[in-house]
């Protein structure tokens, strides 16, 4: 990270802040997803404040790490994160979705520099992620690159493609991260189709695995340790979380899978996260 | 429209045992009843279009009719070799319906804006394409599409359009519904731009324009008899669609004029772009010059009042 480092409770503050603009934007939007925003949040805020090399004033440095949100919905995470990095104007946040706008409701590399890839078509994003990884060690690059996927996402097939060829490569510098909230828009991930034993299916697949709580700060730093750690097998985290985490009543709730809160809802959400 | 055309999937179910609905992570809000009273032809499959159109092509072989519903960018963009391999080659009685079709999802942006599928769908040989107006004429489109014999594409507009098609004009697969006769000046559309070519209309007339209107809701089969047999009275034909400009109803129209007619055409539909704006799609419609001000104004300079 190029920038100073933070004390763990700043980024703790800091990631309260995150998700109260996630609520004020997509309340603003009128439309978006608050629930596998707020699940992705703590380790999107760990990587951009801890994990990843970049820098926000130069967003196209070629020595950044790479990061490819493949839940594209998620989006308004990466966005809270980066505004308050410096990428761009925190005012900014309030115009997503608009006609205008640079921030949209799915990332898009036309748009916003720093965004790597255009995603919003689930399922993508390891693929990318894994050319990258694959160019970066081609080149000689130290280079990592980091992939977020939902796990409604991953039952793509295409994701199953990606996984099986990373670590024929041994990308080591690849890490794939599931956001695990166990909720799509169907109902709960493992009723619409059973993802379990989750683990020992990347395992079998050769990935080197672990399994954390992704809303615990200091397992998610491990976790991204470990990963470095690990030669010749790309990692993938396993992040245990809770969809709409921090909004008491969405949290574990379908429904607030894609619906904005109206002006009452969003009262609410904000007392509780401001505490 | 959406909550019609799966609504009808819903009673078409109850009445014939042949009809599945199998849906990919779309929500199944108003199929509730469905899924409790008949569970065994209701499938909420997961987050993988391409396997779902494998299943779907293998029900039909064995003669089911599935009905498979999602978003119309995966199931055309993502699903078009198995579309091609598994419905088209072998003619599987399969009904792709497709929700978001046009600009819908505008503030989703281009992985969701399905603005090629009309003509991804029409390139392949024995695909039939639907694109109704309107709740009522996506009821009969889903009506008749259940003793079709081969895939059938239909798409779904936005929600909330008001109702402009005829109980009594019918809905026939393949069947333009000449909605007005005029002279001069014909506007060909599908789907829900047949609202805007009644807007059009309305400005035309009042200034001494005597519009034809003519509603494609089959893209394909095309009506060639009626094309050979109705254009006598027009000049200048324009088509008019919440899609590329490349590929569907218009080029549809040019495919057969440059074959069959003299007429001058004109294409309104969305630029040979991705969207570089977001917004919604009332907005982005406006920002690619489909409002009717902006279409009637582009008309009037192109043609002089008859
Ligand atoms: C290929 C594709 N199919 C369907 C969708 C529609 N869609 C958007 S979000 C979503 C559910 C995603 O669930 P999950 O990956 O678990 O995300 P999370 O719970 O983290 O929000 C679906 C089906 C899509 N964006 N892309």
């Amino acid at each position: 990270m190029t920038n100073s480092r933070l004390e763990k409770k700043e980024l703790v503050e800091k990631i309260r802040q995150y998700r109260i603009d996630i609520i004020e934007m997509l309340h603003r939007a009128g439309s978006g997803h608050p629930g596998g925003s707020l699940s992705a949040i703590d380790l999107i805020a760990s990587l951009y404040h801890y994990e990843m090399q970049h820098r926000p004033n130069e967003p196209l440095w070629p020595g950044r790490d790479r990061f490819v949100l493949s839940k594209g919905h998620g989006v308004p995470a990466q966005y809270a994160v980066m505004a308050g990095m410096g990428y761009f104007p925190k005012e900014e946040l309030k115009q997503l979705r608009q006609i205008n706008a640079r921030l949209q409701g799915h990332p898009s590399d036309q748009f916003l520099p720093g965004i790597e890839a255009s995603t919003g078509s689930l399922g993508m994003g390891l693929s990318f992620a894994m050319g990258c990884a694959l160019s970066a060690k081609l080149q000689g690059e130290s280079q990592r690159v980091y992939c977020l996927m939902g796990d409604g996402e991953i039952q793509e097939g295409q994701v199953w493609e990606a996984a099986l060829s990373a670590p024929k490569f041994k990308l080591d510098n690849l890490v794939a991260i599931i956001d695990y909230n166990k909720g799509q828009i169907d109902g709960p991930t493992n009723e619409v189709m059973n993802l379990e034993p989750l683990m020992d299916k990347w395992r079998a697949f050769n990935w080197h695995c672990i399994a954390i709580d992704g809303h615990n700060l200091d397992q998610i730093e491990q976790a991204f340790q470990e990963a470095r750690l690990t030669q010749s097998k790309p990692t993938l985290i396993l992040a245990h979380t809770v969809k709409g985490k921090g909004v008491s009543f969405m949290e574990g709730v379908i429904d607030w899978h894609g619906a904005a809160p109206n002006a009452d809802e969003t009262a609410k959400a904000l007392q509780e996260l401001k505490g | 429209m959406r909550k019609r055309a799966l609504d009808t999937v819903f009673a078409l179910a109850q009445q014939d045992e042949r009809v599945v609905y199998i849906g990919s992570d779309v929500g199944q809000g108003t199929l509730q009843g469905f899924q409790e009273s008949i569970p065994e032809r209701f499938f909420v499959e997961a987050i993988s279009e391409a396997y779902v159109i494998g299943m779907a092509a293998g029900m039909a072989m064995t003669g089911f009719v599935p009905y498979v519903n999602t978003i119309a960018t995966f199931l055309t963009r993502r699903c078009l070799d198995q579309i091609a391999v598994d419905l088209c080659i072998g003619n599987h009685p399969v009904r792709l319906v497709a929700n978001g079709g046009g600009l819908v999802y505008a503030p989703l942006g281009p992985t969701h804006e399905a603005i090629e599928d009309i003509a991804l769908m029409r390139c392949l040989p024995n695909m039939t394409v639907l694109v109704p107006c309107d709740a009522e004429e996506m009821e009969r489109a889903v009506r008749a599409s259940l003793d079709w014999s081969g895939p059938i594409y239909i798409r779904i507009a936005r929600g909330g359009e008001s109702v402009v098609s005829l109980p009594e004009r019918g809905f026939f697969i393949g069947k333009a519904i000449e909605v007005r006769q005029g002279e001069k000046l014909l506007i060909a559309t599908t789907g829900v731009m047949l609202q805007t070519a009644l807007e059009v209309q309305d400005i035309m007339a009042r200034a001494g324009y005597n519009l034809g209107i003519v509603h494609f809701h089959t893209v394909k089969p095309l009506d060639t008899a009626w094309l050979a047999n109705q254009l006598g009275p027009y000049s200048h034909v324009a088509s008019l669609e919440e899609h590329s400009v490349i590929g569907g109803l218009g080029s549809a129209l040019a495919e057969w004029l440059c074959e069959n007619g003299d007429h001058k055409l004109k294409r309104f539909g969305i630029p040979d772009r991705f969207a570089d704006r977001f917004g919604n799609q009332a907005k982005l419609l406006s920002y690619f010059g489909l409002d009717a001000a902006s279409i009637a104004k582009e008309l009037q300079a192109w043609v002089k009042p008859s």
